[in-house]
């Protein structure tokens, strides 16, 4: 145990020994590994505040059912009955036109001219939240309601969040694609610097081998050199995510502002952060594992 | 310790280094192998260290066959033997001390025992002042010892040498020989091929010839 520690232990030293021999080397090596990973990361980021936000939007399929204006209490209470015992719908609000209007008044913009009209211009409207959130059964559901007594007209509601949800399903395919093949180019910058540092250690490995070194010995530091750049690409690519989401903040806050809406960008959370450092690592040792296998064979 | 049974040694395209070899070493022997350059020399020694395979024959060191050795098991020969390579084989970007520390890394022996030992080698072959040196800051008999220094650091209870007094002055070739002398007293089996072989006391020859044991 204490010398498969020291073993371990010596081959950090010389991994890290490695790093330090070269200094400018390895900060450019790490900045293009970085800048590699910190594309699908910082995709990684937009996408999941845009999922946050249409998180906190009612997302559930709804349909807004308008009566005419001026209808009487009976039609609407027909209405409202028919609504209550059809099948398709699950859940059902009414809003009453005064309360729409006291809503509105409320809202400062539009108070002045709320105030200005000679009377209430708003409908009776029910909201409902059907039982079947497809496209089709809603469009079935919306053609069924528009042909009821005082119905003036039915529309769909939540259509903009379901496109967002396709767009960001589009886009978290597109960053998986990103990830995948900026994935491949670490393994491939990471193959040829294990490759460079074999060949100018070739001395070494060559005399190590004469002097007993085991396979392990040999390849270890390399390994190491390998999850080593692989894991300190990945923290300067988390480095830049958390720059962009700094620089990002206030034009989007202003952005936001305008909408009346508070929104904070997050940068990535500690789970992604974890997966953006064990993966970098991961595909570090990918590459330097790959390089040892193709050059020892060479020295046997 | 070592026995060779009916050994040769062919290189492609078909150049025979070695061929019909038998001879056994016994344990605390000193064994000069000499003769002319390309008789063999380093060729035997190679197949002692199992750096190269014997085309026929049997090879056994300290009773294991080699040509039967697995790849996996060979490291741990070889941190048996003691090897002084006819190049020496140094690494230049090392200091002294690292350079002999090298074997007792690979083997593992915990940094302070380990730099212990690499002290008394360095004593023992008289660079103990010059530890931090560079190699090439190093004269050439200071460089065969510091190549001593380093086969011997394991204390392997066999110790190859090939050249070891090639390209050095008399009185430095002299002084090298006296290190292996002393090693061999102490009990370890000491093989060394050389042309200069009337500098080592041996307690026995071996004659080369294109390959051939001569009688």
């Amino acid at each position: 145990m204490r010398v498969w520690l020291a073993h371990h232990l010596d081959a950090t030293r010389r991994a890290l020994r490695k790093l330090a021999a070269a200094p400018i080397n390895t900060l450019l090596f790490l900045l293009a590994i970085g800048v590699a990973l910190a594309l699908p990361a910082v995709g990684q980021m937009l996408l999941a505040n845009a999922s946050h936000l249409t998180d906190s939007t009612p997302s559930a399929p709804q349909i807004s059912v308008f009566m005419t204006h001026g209808a009487e209490t009976r039609a609407v209470a027909e209405v409202e009955g028919r609504l209550r015992k059809h099948a398709g719908v699950k859940q059902l609000r009414f809003l009453p036109k005064d309360e729409t209007l006291t809503r509105l008044k409320k809202n400062p913009d539009l108070r002045d001219v709320i105030n200005a009209l000679p009377g209430n211009p708003f409908p009776d409207a029910f909201i409902v939240t059907p039982g079947d959130g497809s496209h089709a059964a809603m469009e079935g559901l919306a053609i069924e309601f528009r042909q009821w007594p005082k119905v003036e007209h039915v529309q769909l509601d939540s259509d903009w969040v379901r496109r967002l949800d396709a767009l960001l399903k589009l886009g978290r395919t597109a960053v998986m694609l990103l990830a995948a093949l900026l994935g491949c180019g670490l393994v491939a910058i990471s193959f040829s610097i294990i490759r460079m540092q074999i060949l100018t250690h070739r001395a070494e490995i060559e005399v190590s081998q004469l002097l007993g070194a085991t396979e392990g010995y040999i390849r270890r530091p390399f390994l190491y050199y390998g999850v080593l750049l692989g894991s300190g690409g990945g923290f300067v690519a988390w480095l830049l995510v958390g720059a962009v989401a700094l620089w990002l903040q206030g034009p989007l806050s202003e952005l936001a502002h305008l909408y009346d809406l508070t929104f904070e960008l997050q940068t990535l959370n500690l789970r992604d952060s974890a997966l953006l450092l064990g993966l970098s690592a991961t595909l570090g040792w990918c590459g330097a594992m790959v390089s040892l296998r193709q050059q020892l064979g060479k020295f046997r | 310790m070592i026995r060779f049974d009916r050994v040769g040694k062919r290189y492609p395209p078909g150049a025979d280094a070695l061929s019909d070899l038998s001879f056994e070493v016994a344990e605390g022997q000193m064994v000069v192998v000499s003769g002319h350059s390309g008789a063999g020399k380093s060729t035997l020694l190679k197949l002692i260290a199992a750096v190269e395979k014997p085309s026929s024959g049997t090879v056994l060191v300290g009773g294991l066959n080699l040509g039967g050795l697995a790849r996996s098991a060979l490291p741990y020969l070889r941190r048996r033997i003691g090897i002084v390579f006819q190049d020496q084989k140094l690494l230049f970007d090392r200091n002294v001390f690292d350079n002999v520390m090298l074997p007792l890394s690979i083997a593992g022996f915990p940094p302070r025992d380990a730099a212990q030992r690499v002290r008394a080698a360095l004593d023992k072959v008289g660079l103990a002042s010059r530890e931090k040196a560079l190699p090439i800051m190093l004269s050439g008999g200071e460089q065969q010892r510091l190549a001593i220094a380093r086969a011997v650091v394991n204390r392997p209870s066999l110790l190859l040498a090939d050249e070891p007094t090639a390209h050095l002055d008399r009185e430095t070739a002299m002084d090298v020989a006296r290190i292996f002398t002393e090693f061999h007293h102490v009990g370890v089996t000491v093989l060394i091929a050389t042309y200069a072989n009337e500098l080592f006391p041996a307690t026995r020859h071996l004659r080369l010839d294109h390959g051939k044991l001569l009688p």
